[in-house]
């Protein structure tokens, strides 16, 4: 007899989203499937509208990280003028995208993971969240949201508001930095860069803890893409795109504007997420990764001093490229450090406080690229216009799209390491949800997809018998 | 003997001259009446009815707009019929057509938005229509987006009146009009247009705005065309 355990929803985590897992006749972990349970449509939607309005458009995408779609919209607006911002906007670009990462990043570790690994993945489900940490872990607790709320005062400082601001627009920004402000990121950086060494620290000590975690939250080998700079630097802006193999050795190195070239999408019978895959590859061999776990595998260094020790630490710790999404995690708290650091070297720059702005322009371009590193990975933003400027195709590429068919792969292997003979705890459909969590999946920003959507009901009975099941392709 | 021309609007007493309207005199009087259609120097068509007012002695509601002051009148703006009729039409406004704040480019800068928040809508009891509208971005400055209209029509107004070119017109009747350029023509293609801007100025929302205007960007100088409309009635009234 076959059973499907239903885990509905799956819980600290940005959208809605289920996972099914399926069991033999002898109880044993057939499949395990993760399906995103909601639509969003923007693709569609957005098709008549003026360009111009694509970044406030489609920064309402996600309440938790605007600023990546505002930044890769402008930049899709930049290719449609076909005009190179002025370098105050693209630094101040670069900073606000910084101040999203360190924003997004404490979200994922400390309100949405933290509680899994400081409290423990078979803890009391009840206090197995912020609130519960709060109460066993006041100052780790109180940093976290102390440092969300540095990024957010940084996006509210440039973009006037700290959710959905409009501020970047096809052809620069609207407004610099002020010095008021800038004097008061400066002062909060000591403290929040000793915080996050000593999260860093304890997180390390913590790793050998979770062995059997490691071992199968997702580890397994896989390409890893994401953006380099100059000198194969760490990117989170600009760049050429980089493909990295299970070796770590480069499979490929594209300008952004040409990912539809190597990036193919495919869509799943189960789930309003599209999945990406490397098309040299194919489907599914080309599943990839991207996030802070990617960035740190496909890069050469960082370009500041604290980040390029803690990238050969990371390297050392685990491995190079680093295999398992349980990583992720540290990848982000080390992105964090890097983010407070570059943000630190950026204050000095005369041109975040003066200079043009904004170039203006008229329709150089029918098809307009815009590509930036999400703090979930990168995000590619794909127009097309008509002579007038009006939109008449839009492709949203998302992180949490590219992530999917890792994520899939990673709940079976969970599935297969901690449900065993039709019997599970709580703890070990935890670990589930804990896997999917490792990738701080963001489903309200993945699903736009329209005409191509299929669905797929199941019928449990009370004890979780599937009886009865359809499918809509 | 003509009587005294002098009227009540919400207990104050007013003095006016031949031919004013009642809307005049309530902002002469310090008494608001809110509006949308009406802009100063364009002619009154009183098609919104924001500014319906309650007449002593009238079962009917009067557009103030369109309403000749008479000796005697006595007028109520604020009652609580006209705070709930102004909500209905301000609601019914917002569910025509595809009013969407967060995402305008007159976001912070828009009547209709204003009137709202002054009138305390927070959700609207009708259904919205969602209507399929484009957006006709041919002009080379300028862009029109028919989500965003409310056919007050200062645009066709304003073009006839003071431009003189009447490039704008509505066409079609009740929920399929539209505001039009020339014979229903892609802007840009308009003969008659002299891409003034003062239809653009004037669009009490979003519906009419500069190209390449981002959200919440679209910034207005209604002081340079209310010069024009000075200089315009100075030459009516001098030759």
């Amino acid at each position: 007899m076959t059973r499907t355990i239903t885990i509905d929803p799956v819980t600290r985590i940005e959208g809605h989203a289920k996972v099914t897992i399926h069991l033999d006749d002898r109880g044993q972990v057939a499949d395990a499937r993760f399906h995103v349970a909601e639509f969003r449509g923007f693709e569609k939607f957005c098709e008549g509208r003026p360009f111009w309005e694509m970044p406030a458009l489609t920064s309402r995408v996600c309440g938790i990280c605007p600023v990546s779609h505002l930044l890769a919209s402008a930049k899709a607006g930049d290719s449609i003028l076909g005009v190179a911002v002025p370098p105050s906007a693209s630094k101040l670009r670069r900073l606000i995208n910084l101040a999203q990462i360190v924003q997004s990043h404490a979200l994922s570790v400390f309100h949405m993971s933290a509680p899994d690994l400081l409290l423990g993945f078979d803890s009391d489900p009840l206090n197995r969240n912020l609130f519960g940490l709060l109460a066993s872990e006041p100052e780790l607790a109180r940093g976290g949201i102390r440092l969300r709320q540095f990024g957010q005062a940084i996006i509210e400082a440039l973009g006037g508001r700290k959710i959905h601001p409009s501020w970047a627009v096809p052809g620069g920004v609207k407004s610099h930095l002020s010095r008021e402000s800038a004097q008061l990121i400066q002062s909060q950086l000591p403290e929040l860069r000793r915080f996050v060494r000593g999260v860093l620290d304890r997180l390390k000590a913590m790793l050998d803890s979770f062995a059997k975690e490691v071992a199968s939250f997702g580890s397994f080998p896989s390409l890893f893409v994401g953006l380099v700079g100059p000198g194969r630097a760490w990117e989170h802006y600009d760049g050429l795109v980089r493909v990295v193999d299970e070796f770590g050795r480069v499979a490929a190195e594209f300008e952004s504007g040409r990912f539809e070239e190597y990036l193919g999408e495919t869509v799943q019978n189960d789930s309003y997420l599209k999945s990406p895959y490397f098309k040299p590859l194919g489907f599914p061999q080309g599943m990839y990764r991207v996030g802070p776990l990617a960035r740190l595998n496909i890069c050469d260094r960082i370009g500041s001093p604290l980040g390029d020790v803690e990238l050969a630490e990371f390297r050392d710790r685990a491995g190079r490229p680093a295999h398992s999404s349980f990583h992720f995690h540290y990848a982000r708290m080390v992105e964090i450090l890097i983010a407070l650091e570059k943000t630190e070297e950026m204050l000095g720059d005369e041109d975040l406080y003066s200079g043009r702005l904004q170039v203006e322009a008229g329709v150089n371009n029918l098809s307009g690229f815009g590509c930036s590193e999400a703090p979930r990975g990168t995000l590619f933003h794909h127009y097309t216009v008509d002579g007038d400027g009006v939109l008449q195709k839009v492709n949203l590429v998302i992180a949490t799209g590219q992530n999917n068919l890792a994520m899939n792969r990673t709940i079976q292997q969970i599935a297969r390491e901690y449900v065993a003979d039709g019997a599970f705890t709580e703890g070990a459909l935890n670990r589930v949800e804990a896997g999917i969590r490792a990738y701080d999946p963001c489903l309200s920003c993945s699903t736009h997809a329209l005409g191509q959507m299929a669905l797929r009901l199941q019928l449990l009975d009370a004890a979780g018998r599937v009886i009865d099941e359809r499918s809509r392709a | 003997m003509t009587a005294e021309r002098k009227m009540r609007i919400n207990d104050v007493q007013v003095k006016f001259e031949e031919g004013e309207t009642v809307l005049a005199c309530a902002r002469r009087a310090g008494v608001r009446i809110p509006t949308l259609c009406h802009f100063d120097g364009l002619s009154d068509i009183g098609a919104c009815r924001l500014c319906l007012v309650e007449v002593e002695g009238s079962a009917q509601l009067a557009a103030s707009c369109v309403t000749r002051a008479e000796p005697g009148m006595v007028i109520r703006c604020h009652t609580t019929r006209l705070a709930e009729y102004r909500k209905v039409i301000l609601e019914l406004l917002l569910a025509e057509r595809n009013h969407v704040c967060s995402v305008c480019v007159a976001n912070g800068n828009c009547e209709l938005q204003d009137l709202a928040t002054e009138h305390q809508i927070d959700h609207v009891r009708f259904d919205y229509q969602f209507p399929a509208l484009g957006v006709d971005l041919s002009h080379g400055q300028f862009g029109v987006d028919h989500n965003r209209c409310i056919l007050c029509t200062r645009c066709v107004r304003v073009c006839d009146e003071i431009e003189g070119a009447h490039t704008w017109d509505v066409a079609g009747r009740g929920g399929t009009s539209r505001v039009i350029t020339d014979l229903a023509q892609p802007w840009g293609e308009s003969q008659t247009c002299t891409s003034c801007g003062k239809c653009v100025e004037l669009c009490p929302t979003g519906a009419l705005f500069p190209r390449g205007t981002s959200v919440g960007g679209l910034v207005r100088d209604r002081g340079r065309i209310e010069l024009a409309m000075a200089h315009r009635r100075h030459e009516s009234c001098h030759g």
